[in-house]
């Protein structure tokens, strides 16, 4: 399938000769949860930006279900809709009257049914003819989602849609995601909440230094980048480790009374039988044993320390 | 051509008008009003006529122009800087609008509420002084031309200024003075040779000058001078805003 998003060789450097993007290649599928992850500065908004068309690109191309955003811009950003990481709303209007402004700027003919629909979705219908400025940061940020949704665009874009936002909120926020990613809407969104792409991202992509420095789904990415770690509990501490267990990768932690082995799954062999049997060996004795896999935060933070 | 975009930013504009009507209508028809009744008809009296118009009917035109150039100014500059300033000029940024349609929204926008300042003002003059209009369609060709030109200028402003300062600053600072030392109140012939002949770097001069004839059929520069002028006025800030949105100076890094 084409995708309905294609950057490749972006690039940009802003005035100040800050290179914010570095020859960046990313395509998007139809109907995909993809996030971007970065530490801050990594140049997650700026990509966004560009692909709407807020800042212009320095050289490279992006293409939007084939339109390119430059000659073809109004073809391309009528299909697009972008939830900015700032509170950004007018203050005085209505949120009807918000919506249906960012409905007409796009272009789109009245469509009431619609736009109510597009509320109630996001349980702001009661607070239609509320002006914005009464609203809490939540519904402001409800707000920000339904004017990017007024004109039916078929990708969202949601710069950090969860950045100061309380817990509860957060996870309304993925409910409405699921809901839209349901109605074939493609959702992209950049967040350093780890916890957001792992809830919810189809694919994960991991941008450092303006490098996109992986794309993979998200499930194997924890796959093969996740390292597990074999935790075991002692019956008598140790002082150190017995030289006949040099061989393997260990810790001595929790005073003494733990040992910890770090594996990859990947590998061939996961080197625990001949662990265990070296610890017989040895003469030590446990009383229990525990494996954790490690999280996409750890394999971000991991991958991102690579890179420095 | 996406005109339900241009309709759209239009309508929120003037919708910006009715709600704010006490500041962007009320305030510069009051003031320009005490104007009349200081200067037309408390000491306008006392005044000698200047090219045979009573004094109070001569500076009617010069404050109507000196109201619509703060006005165009003041209200395109915040239109477009507002929505910079809280941010959501993004979303003007991202919709599939071109540069033109922006600036056909805005400026339109602008332009129309100071007609229709200055027509309230014009309507609040015939209580105050006795004024004719000789040439109604050059007044209006005139009244339209400035309010075009000055809210491209008030545009350029409120995309230059990053600040609330410099919003205020060209035009009261630099608008002001050049609209006063044009002949809002008196005719250039009064000033000294040396005077008259600096004044007529003043482009003010030739606005107030050209719409003045259109009321009275006086003018101190020729009609033609005048509207040329003017014209050339609009051309400068049309070649500015096509730069702006060329280089996205101040609107896209």
């Amino acid at each position: 399938m084409q995708p309905i998003l294609n950057v490749s060789g972006l690039s940009k450097t802003y005035d100040s000769g800050f290179e914010a993007l570095k020859k960046v290649d990313l395509a998007i599928n139809r109907g995909e949860v993809f996030a971007l992850l970065g530490p801050n500065g990594a140049g997650k908004t700026t990509l966004i930006s560009i692909i709407c068309g807020l800042v212009n690109p320095s050289a490279g191309s992006v293409t939007v279900d084939g339109n390119d955003i430059l000659s073809d811009y109004r073809a391309a950003r009528s299909l697009i809709g972008l939830v900015p990481q700032e509170l950004t709303t007018d203050a005085f209007v209505t949120v009807w009257q918000t919506i249906s402004f960012s409905r007409g700027l796009f272009g789109k003919r009245k469509n009431p049914d619609y736009l109510e629909k597009v509320l109630k979705d996001l349980s702001l219908w009661d607070k239609k003819d509320a002006q914005i400025m009464t609203l809490s940061g939540g519904m402001k940020r409800r707000v920000l989602i339904a004017k990017a949704l007024a004109h039916e665009p078929q990708i969202l874009f949601l710069d950090e849609p969860t950045a100061g936002v309380d817990v509860e909120l957060r996870r309304d926020m993925w409910e409405v995601v699921r809901k839209l990613q349901q109605t074939g809407v493609t959702i992209i969104l950049t967040t350093h909440y780890i916890e957001e792409a792992e809830e919810m991202a189809d694919r994960v992509g991991v941008i450092s230094r303006g490098e996109i420095i992986l794309v993979d789904e998200k499930a194997e990415l924890m796959r093969k980048l996740g390292r597990k770690e074999l935790t075991l509990h002692l019956h008598d501490p140790l002082d150190s480790l017995p030289a006949s267990l040099n061989g393997h990768d260990l810790e001595l932690a929790g005073e003494g009374y733990e040992i910890v082995y770090h594996y990859d799954t990947q590998g061939e062999r996961t080197g625990i039988t001949s662990l265990l049997k070296d610890l017989g060996d040895a003469g030590i004795r446990f009383r229990d044993l525990q494996t954790k896999q490690s999280s996409l935060e750890e394999i971000f933070v991991s991958l991102v320390r690579g890179r420095k | 051509m996406n005109l339900r975009a241009i309709q759209t930013i239009y309508l929120f504009e003037m919708d910006r008008m009715r709600r704010t009507v006490a500041q962007s209508v009320i305030s510069p028809v009051i003031s320009t009003a005490l104007y009349f009744i200081v200067f037309g008809s408390a000491i306008g009296s006392r005044i000698q006529q200047i090219d045979g118009v009573d004094y109070g009917a001569f500076i009617v035109p010069g404050l109507m122009m000196m109201t619509l150039l703060m006005q165009s100014i003041s209200n395109a500059a915040f239109g477009i800087y507002f929505p910079r300033f809280v941010g959501t000029v993004y979303e003007i940024l991202s919709a599939p609008i071109s540069a033109m349609e922006i600036v056909v929204g805005y400026v339109g926008a602008a332009a129309t509420k100071s007609l229709i300042i200055g027509l309230i003002i014009l309507a609040t003059a015939h209580f105050f002084v006795a004024i004719e209009i000789r040439h109604p369609v050059w007044m209006l060709a005139f009244l339209v031309l400035t309010c075009v030109t000055f809210s491209l200028l008030g545009f350029i402003i409120g995309i230059w200024a990053d600040n609330f300062e410099k919003l205020q600053l060209v035009p009261l600072l630099v608008v002001t003075p050049l609209a006063f030392l044009g002949g809002s109140f008196y005719s250039i012939k009064m000033l000294p040779e040396f005077w008259q002949t600096v004044t007529l770097f003043n482009p003010v001069v030739y606005l107030i000058s050209g719409f003045r004839w259109s009321f009275y059929g006086q003018a101190d520069v020729g009609i033609a001078v005048s509207l040329s002028m003017t014209f050339a006025f609009l051309v400068v800030c049309l070649g500015v805003v096509w730069w702006i949105f060329k280089t996205g100076y101040r609107m896209k890094p």
